[in-house]
C-alpha cells in the first residue's frame, strides 16, 4: 500500500457529511414516514411454548395465519459446516409456537389503533407446554426439545484443537481459569423496525420500503420464500434509523407485509412499537464463557482451552445463521495474543427466546472480555502488572497468522496498548487509588487490547461454510454530461456516512469536489447487487470497490482528454476539476470532456465507448483493525453504582478517511459498549416471559452514563485493502465491558471478588461484596 | 373506535385541522395527519425523546399528549426551526461537529436544545447538559451532540 | 402501542369538573393533568379510561401560593414551577433540590406535583416529600370536600384513598421553621429513572441535638413512609455519622422491601442503609 496522500486530498479530511443537509431539517425519509392503506398489526404468542389450538378472528375481521400463507417457505437459513442442524422458522407460527412474541396471525384496518383494537380482540388457544429458557437447561437430559428435528436442543457443536494441546497444556507452570458470562442483549436502535409494501398496477410488481441493512439479501430472500419471480419485487432501504446488525437478519415480518400487498393489490405499512421490538425482534450475546489458560512463570500464555456456550434462542437467523457467534468465538478467541496452542468447544444452544442475530462487535465483546479478565487474573497471581503481561503475549510480527488459520495483517497491538497506557499514567494512579482507599472510595483501572476482524470479502465467509456467501461489493461509477458522479452502490449505510467518505475517495482520484459526487444507495433498482452493511465492512470494501470504478473512470477520463487535447494520455493529469497537459496551462474542463464524451463521440473514433459509466468489483480477504481501551471507574460499595471517571481509545483502522466520521463510530460504538458493561439486559423469567418491555426496564445510556471518551489515533495503512483503510464500526463496542470489569476488578481487590459477569449492575456487585463478607 | 373531533394544529405558524380521535397522539397526528415527518417516534412511552416539539416555546413529548389537548395552541417542530432559507445555530452546529449519524434522534435533540436556549440563551453549561441527558441517542455516544449543542449556545449568547 | 379509545371532556370549572367525575368514574373515567404517568399506561394498554377528564383548562387549578403556615399548591401546578424556591427556606430550597430528580426537564413541563400524588408510584420523589413532611391535600367530588393527610392517602402500589369521583384538588406542604435541616438523596440506574431507593431526611437542632427528626423513604416499599424505628434512634442525640450508621441500619432492618428486576429485596435493604445515612449527612452539610 504506497498511495501517499497529496495535501489537498480530501481523503483524511473531516468534511461535513453530504447526508446531514435533509436530515438536520426534518427532511429524512424514513420508513415509517409513508402512509398505506392499510395498517397491520401482529399477534403475538404470549407463551413460549405449546401447541396451537385455536385462532379466531372478531367478526368481520381480515385475520391471517399460516394457513393462509400455504405455499410461502419457512426461514431456513444454511451452514455447510460442523454438523449444522437446520431449523425452519415459518413466517406465521404453525402448529406450534417457540418463543413469547413469535407471530402467529396478523390483521388489517385502517389505522395502526384499530389494527391494535383488532390484534386484542383475537383470541387465541394455545396448549402450554414447559419451556426452556435458559442454555444450561436446555442442555439437559431431560430437556423439551425446542425443534423435535434437532437432537440435545444443540444447534451447532464445533469442536477445534491444535495438535499437541495436551501436551503443551500439562507442560505450562500454573493454570489460571476464569468464566465469563455476557447477558443478553438488544441492540435498540431508535427506530424499531418496519416495512411498506405497495403493489404498483401500473408495472405489477410490489414496492417494499422497509427498515433494513440488506436490501438486494432482502429481496432475493423473500421473493425466494413466497415464490416470486425477484423482477417483480423492488426492495428500498430508505433512511434506516440506526441498525447495529438488528436489521441485517430477515424479519418473518417482512415477508407478510410483501405477501400482502401482492395478495390484496394494495399497501400496507408495519411500524414495529417499542415493546415489540424489545420482545420479538433480535437479540444477541447470551454467552458464558469459560477459559482456562496455560501460562508460564513469564506470563507468557502458551495453551488456551475454551468452552463457549451460546443460548442462540427459538430459531435460527437469515443469512448468518445462529451459528454465528458461537463460531466466531471459536475461531477469533486467541484474540491478539500469541497463542499457539489452541483447544475450544462451541455450541449454539436452542431455546424457547427470541432468535438471537449479529450485534455489534457479535461475539468479540464476550471472547474480549473473557480473554482480558484471565489476563488480569494471571497477572495477578503471577505477580505482574496487567500491562507487563499483555506486553509479553501481544502479537508483533506480521503477518501473523493464529492457531486457528486467521491472518492477521500489519497493526500496532502493541504500540496502542502503550499510548493508552502512557496516557493513564498508571504510576500516578495507583498513588491516588491508594489515597482515595484511605479515605472508603475504590477506584480502579482496567485495560482491554483486543483485535477486530473487518472488510472480509468472499473467502472469509466462504470458510464459514454459510450457503449465502456474502462478501464483495461492486459499485458502478457514471459521469453525466455535465460532469456530476452518480455512484450506486450494494452497500446500504444507516449512519455510518458513506455517502461522504466514498465521495471523498472518488473525489480525490476524480480531481472534483464531493458535492459533485452522489452515493446511491437502497434502492433495488438504482443500484448494483450487493450484500449491505454490516460487519464493520462498507468502508473497506464499498470503498475499495469504488476506488477501483474510479480509477476507471479515470483512465477514460485521460483518454478522452488526450483527443481532445492532442496530447499523450500519460501527459495528461486531472486537477481541481480539469484535465491537465502536465507542466503547460493547456486544460480542459472535466464537464467538457465528459459533456464531449455523450455528445461528441466521433471525435474518439471507435476505440473509446460513448458515455463515461465504469463498474468495479472488490472482495478483499481482510484485515484486522485493533485498539485498547482503558476505563478509570471508582465503584460505590454501598451501592454497587459504577461511574466511569475516564475512556481512552488507542484504535488503529489504518488510513482514515473521514476523521470526523471515524471518532463518531468509536464514540457510539463505546456507548453501547458501556451500555453493555453496566445497564442493559433482556431478562427473562423462568416460563418464557420478557420482563423488559419498555425502555424504564431495558436501559440504553443516557448522556450522563457516558464520560467523555478520549481518543488516540494510528494508521497502520492496510497491505490488503486498496484504499489502505481498514474497518472499524463495531471496535468501539468490543472493548468497553473487557476495559469496565477489570477497572471494576482492581477497584475491588482489596474485597477478593472477581465480577466477570455483565452487565455488572449494582445489585451483582452488592452481592458479590455481601458474599465476600465485604462490610461497608 | 371513538368519535373524531375537529382538532386546529397550529404547526409551525401554518393551521392544519384535522379529523382524528381523542387518542391520536400529537405526536401521530403531526407525522401522519399534518404530513409533517420529521419528528420521529421511538418509544411512545415518554423515555426517548425522539418526538420532542416545542408549545409555546417548551419542549414537550408529543407522544405523551394527545393531538385534542394541542387544539389552538401553538407547536413548532424541526420543520420550523430554520428561519425560511437561514438555517438555525443548532442546525449547523449539528451538521459542523457530526452531531449526528442516522439522524433519527436528532429533531428530538434539536427541538429540546432550541427550546431550552431560546428561552434563556445564558443557561449554564451544568444545566444545558442536565436537559441534553433527557433524550436517548443510539448513534453517537453524545460526545458531539455536546458539542454542537455548546457551540450553537455560544453562538446564541453572543447574537 | 396505541392507547385504548376513550371519550374525551374538557371542563372549565371545577364544578363542571366533578359533575363529569361523579358521571363517569363508575365507568373508569380517570383525571388527565400532565399526563406523564398516564399516558404511557394508557399505551401499554395496562389503563384504559373509557374517559378521560382533562383539566388542563379548568380555571383556578394553577395556584401556587405560601397561605399563612403552608405552601398550596393546585391540581395543574407544573413540576418545572418549583425549580426556582417557590417558598422561603427552607422548604423552597428542598423543593427545588428535589424536583431536579423528577425524570427529565420535558417531563417536568407537563407533569404535575398533584399528578404524582394521585398517581401513587412508590417511586415518586413528591410523595415522599408530602409523606415525610406531614402534607394534606383536598379531594373535591361533587358530594363535597375533604382534606385526607398525606400519611393516610398512599394505601400502597398506585393506589390511594381517593374516590373514583375524587378530583385532588389542592395539596399543601407546611413551611418548614427557618432553622429546619434537610437533606435528600436518591439512588436510580440512571440520571432521571425511577428511585430504587431514596430517603429524605428533617430535623431542627436544639442544643447540639436533634429534635423532632424525620426520615422518610421512598421507592422501598409500596407506598412511601416515614421509619419511627430509625427517627426514635435520632431524637436527642448529635448529628453524627455513628448515629446517623445506626439509623439507617435500623431502617433497613425496619422496611419490607419491594423485590422486582432491578433490586431484590436484600439489595434494596442495602440501598436504605445507603440512601438515609447519606440523606442525613446531607442535612448536616
Amino acid at each position: 500500500m504506497n498511495r501517499r496522500l497529496r495535501r489537498d486530498a480530501w481523503v483524511g479530511r473531516s468534511i461535513r457529511r453530504l447526508e446531514d443537509p435533509a436530515l438536520v431539517t426534518g427532511q429524512g425519509r424514513f420508513t415509517g414516514d409513508l402512509t398505506a392503506a392499510h395498517f397491520v398489526r401482529f399477534v403475538r404468542s404470549p407463551v413460549a411454548t405449546g401447541r396451537i389450538e385455536r385462532i379466531t378472528a372478531p367478526q368481520g375481521a381480515t385475520l391471517i395465519t399460516a394457513a393462509d400463507l400455504n405455499g410461502v417457505k419457512p426461514i431456513r437459513p444454511m451452514l455447510h459446516k460442523f454438523g449444522y442442524m437446520p431449523v425452519e422458522q415459518p413466517i406465521l407460527a404453525f402448529e406450534v409456537v417457540r418463543f413469547v412474541g413469535e407471530p402467529i396471525a396478523v390483521v388489517i384496518a385502517a389505522s395502526e389503533e384499530e389494527a391494535e383494537d383488532l390484534a386484542e380482540s383475537v383470541e387465541v388457544e394455545i396448549a402450554e407446554t414447559t419451556p426452556v429458557i435458559r442454555a444450561e437447561d436446555a442442555l439437559a437430559k431431560t430437556a423439551p426439545l425446542v425443534h423435535a428435528s434437532v437432537p440435545g436442543n444443540i444447534l451447532i457443536e464445533a469442536r477445534y484443537s491444535t495438535p499437541d494441546f495436551a501436551a503443551r497444556r500439562n507442560a505450562a507452570h500454573r493454570l489460571v481459569s476464569i468464566e465469563v458470562r455476557s447477558h443478553r442483549q438488544n441492540a435498540t436502535p431508535l427506530e424499531a423496525r418496519g416495512g411498506h409494501a405497495a403493489y404498483d398496477p401500473g408495472s405489477r410488481r410490489i414496492v417494499f420500503t422497509c427498515a433494513t441493512q440488506t436490501p438486494h439479501l432482502t429481496r432475493t430472500a423473500i421473493a425466494d420464500l413466497i415464490g416470486m419471480p425477484e423482477a417483480e419485487l423492488r426492495v428500498i432501504a430508505p433512511d434506516v434509523g440506526g441498525a447495529f446488525g438488528q436489521k441485517m437478519s430477515l424479519s418473518p415480518e417482512y415477508v407478510v407485509l410483501v405477501w400482502l400487498a401482492r395478495r390484496l393489490r394494495t399497501s400496507v405499512a408495519w411500524r414495529e412499537d417499542r415493546r415489540e421490538n424489545l420482545i420479538a425482534s433480535f437479540h444477541g450475546r447470551d454467552q458464558a464463557i469459560r477459559l482456562e489458560g496455560g501460562f508460564e512463570q513469564s506470563g507468557k500464555l502458551v495453551a488456551l482451552s475454551a468452552d463457549i456456550s451460546a443460548n442462540i434462542g427459538a430459531y435460527s437467523c437469515f443469512p448468518t445463521t445462529g451459528a454465528v457467534e458461537p463460531l466466531m468465538g471459536l475461531a477469533e478467541l486467541p484474540g491478539p495474543y500469541d497463542i499457539r496452542a489452541y483447544s475450544c468447544l462451541a455450541r449454539g444452544v436452542l431455546t424457547h427466546t427470541c432468535p438471537i442475530a449479529p450485534y455489534r462487535g457479535v461475539t468479540r465483546p464476550v471472547i474480549t472480555l473473557a480473554l482480558e479478565r484471565l489476563m488480569d487474573r494471571a497477572a495477578a497471581l503471577l505477580g505482574l502488572d496487567p500491562i507487563e503481561i499483555r506486553r509479553r503475549n501481544l502479537i508483533d510480527r506480521f503477518p501473523y497468522i493464529s492457531a486457528t488459520g486467521l491472518e492477521f495483517d500489519a497493526a500496532s497491538y502493541r504500540e496502542a496498548m502503550e499510548i493508552a497506557a502512557a496516557a493513564l499514567d498508571a504510576a500516578a494512579f495507583r498513588a491516588r487509588q491508594r489515597q482515595a482507599r484511605s479515605q472508603g472510595r475504590f477506584l480502579g483501572v482496567g485495560f482491554a487490547t483486543f483485535s477486530e476482524r473487518t472488510g472480509y470479502g468472499t473467502p472469509a465467509f466462504a470458510a464459514r461454510g454459510m450457503e449465502i456467501t456474502p462478501g464483495w461489493e461492486k459499485v458502478e461509477l457514471a459521469m453525466d454530461p455535465s460532469g456530476f458522479v452518480e455512484a450506486r452502490i450494494g452497500a446500504s449505510p444507516h449512519g455510518q456516512g458513506l455517502r461522504t467518505t466514498l465521495a471523498q475517495i472518488i473525489a480525490d482520484e476524480l480531481a472534483i469536489e464531493p458535492d459533485r459526487i452522489a452515493v446511491v444507495h437502497g434502492d433495488t433498482d438504482r443500484t448494483p447487487y450487493g450484500f449491505g452493511t454490516f460487519a464493520s465492512r462498507s468502508l473497506v470494501i464499498a470503498g475499495g470497490a469504488a476506488l477501483l470504478a474510479a480509477r476507471k473512470v479515470r483512465a477514460k477520463l485521460i483518454k478522452l482528454a488526450s483527443h481532445l487535447l492532442e496530447a499523450a494520455p500519460e501527459d495528461i493529469v486531472l486537477e481541481a476539476g480539469n484535465a491537465k497537459v502536465a507542466g503547460t496551462d493547456r486544460l480542459i474542463p472535466i464537464a467538457t470532456v465528459a459533456r464531449a464524451a455523450y455528445h461528441q463521440a466521433h471525435r474518439f473514433g471507435h476505440e473509446i465507448e460513448p458515455g463515461i459509466l465504469e463498474a468495479a468489483t472488490y472482495d478483499p480477504p481482510g484485515t484486522f483493525s485493533n485498539a485498547c481501551h482503558a476505563a478509570i471507574v471508582e465503584v460505590d460499595i454501598e451501592t454497587g453504582r459504577v461511574t466511569i471517571e475516564k475512556f481512552l481509545v488507542a484504535e488503529d483502522a489504518g488510513r482514515l478517511i473521514n476523521p470526523m466520521i471515524v471518532d463518531g463510530q468509536i464514540h457510539g460504538g463505546v456507548a453501547q459498549g458501556i451500555g453493555n458493561a453496566l445497564l442493559e439486559e433482556i431478562i427473562y423469567d423462568e416460563t418464557g416471559n420478557i420482563l423488559t418491555t419498555t425502555l424504564a426496564d431495558y436501559l440504553p445510556p443516557t448522556l450522563r452514563e457516558i464520560p467523555p471518551i478520549e481518543i488516540r489515533h494510528l494508521e497502520t495503512l492496510s497491505e490488503n485493502t486498496v484504499t489502505g483503510a481498514k474497518g472499524l464500526g463495531e471496535g468501539g463496542a468490543i472493548g468497553p465491558p473487557a476495559a469496565i470489569l477489570n477497572a471494576i476488578n482492581d477497584a475491588l481487590s482489596p474485597f477478593g471478588v472477581s465480577i466477570d459477569e455483565i452487565p455488572a449492575t449494582p445489585r451483582r456487585i452488592r452481592a458479590a461484596l455481601r458474599a465476600a463478607g465485604a462490610t461497608t | 373506535m371513538t368519535e373524531k373531533a375537529e382538532v386546529t394544529l397550529l404547526i409551525n405558524g401554518r393551521r392544519h385541522v384535522v379529523r382524528v380521535e381523542p387518542r391520536r397522539t400529537l405526536a401521530d397526528a403531526i407525522r401522519d395527519d399534518c404530513r409533517l415527518t420529521g419528528t420521529h417516534i421511538g418509544c411512545e412511552h415518554g423515555v426517548c425523546g425522539a418526538c420532542t416539539v416545542l408549545i409555546a416555546g417548551e419542549p414537550v413529548r408529543s407522544c405523551l399528549m394527545f393531538a385534542i389537548q394541542a387544539d389552538g395552541r401553538d407547536i413548532r417542530t424541526v420543520e420550523g426551526l430554520a428561519d425560511g432559507g437561514d438555517l438555525h445555530p443548532l442546525q449547523r452546529a449539528f451538521m459542523e461537529h457530526h452531531g449526528l449519524q442516522c439522524g433519527f434522534c436528532t429533531p428530538g435533540f434539536l427541538m429540546l436544545a432550541a427550546g431550552v436556549l431560546e428561552r434563556d440563551p445564558n443557561i449554564s453549561d451544568a444545566d444545558l447538559i442536565e436537559v441534553l441527558s433527557s433524550n436517548l441517542c443510539r448513534c453517537t455516544g453524545y460526545q458531539n451532540i455536546i458539542k454542537a449543542v455548546r457551540a450553537a449556545a455560544a453562538e446564541m449568547r453572543a447574537k | 402501542m396505541k392507547p385504548a379509545p376513550f371519550v374525551y371532556h374538557a371542563p372549565k370549572t371545577v364544578e363542571e369538573t366533578v359533575a363529569i367525575l361523579a358521571e363517569v368514574a363508575p365507568e373508569d373515567g380517570r383525571v388527565l393533568a400532565g399526563g406523564q404517568s398516564l399516558v404511557p399506561t394508557m399505551a401499554f394498554r395496562l389503563a384504559r379510561p373509557a374517559h378521560l377528564v382533562d383539566i388542563n383548562q379548568v380555571a383556578g387549578l394553577n395556584r401556587l401560593a405560601v397561605d399563612g403556615d403552608a405552601l398550596s399548591i393546585g391540581a395543574c401546578v407544573r413540576h418545572a414551577a418549583f425549580h426556582r424556591p417557590v417558598a422561603p427556606a427552607p422548604l423552597g430550597d428542598l423543593l427545588a433540590f428535589v424536583v431536579r430528580h423528577i425524570a427529565h426537564y420535558p417531563i417536568r413541563t407537563r407533569g404535575t406535583f398533584c399528578g404524582s400524588l394521585a398517581h401513587a408510584d412508590p417511586a415518586s420523589e413528591w410523595c415522599v416529600v408530602a409523606t415525610t413532611l406531614g402534607g394534606e391535600i383536598k379531594a373535591r367530588s361533587a358530594r363535597g370536600t375533604r382534606s385526607i393527610a398525606a400519611a393516610d392517602l398512599f394505601q400502597g402500589l398506585m393506589s390511594t384513598a381517593l374516590e373514583d369521583d375524587e378530583l385532588l384538588e389542592e395539596a399543601r406542604l407546611p413551611v418548614l421553621p427557618p432553622d429546619t435541616r434537610w437533606g435528600f438523596y436518591e439512588f436510580s440506574r440512571r440520571a432521571g429513572d425511577y428511585a430504587l431507593a431514596m430517603a429524605l431526611a428533617t430535623f431542627r437542632l436544639a442544643d447540639g441535638v436533634m429534635v423532632e427528626p424525620r426520615l422518610g423513604l421512598g421507592g422501598v416499599e409500596a407506598s412511601p413512609r416515614r421509619i419511627s424505628e430509625a427517627e426514635a434512634l435520632l431524637t436527642g442525640k448529635p448529628p453524627e455519622i455513628g448515629i446517623f450508621r445506626k439509623a439507617a441500619e435500623a431502617a433497613a432492618d425496619a422496611v419490607d422491601p419491594l423485590e422486582d428486576i432491578q433490586a431484590s429485596g436484600e439489595y434494596r435493604r442495602d440501598l436504605v442503609r445507603a440512601v438515609a445515612r447519606r440523606a442525613l449527612e446531607r442535612a448536616t452539610a
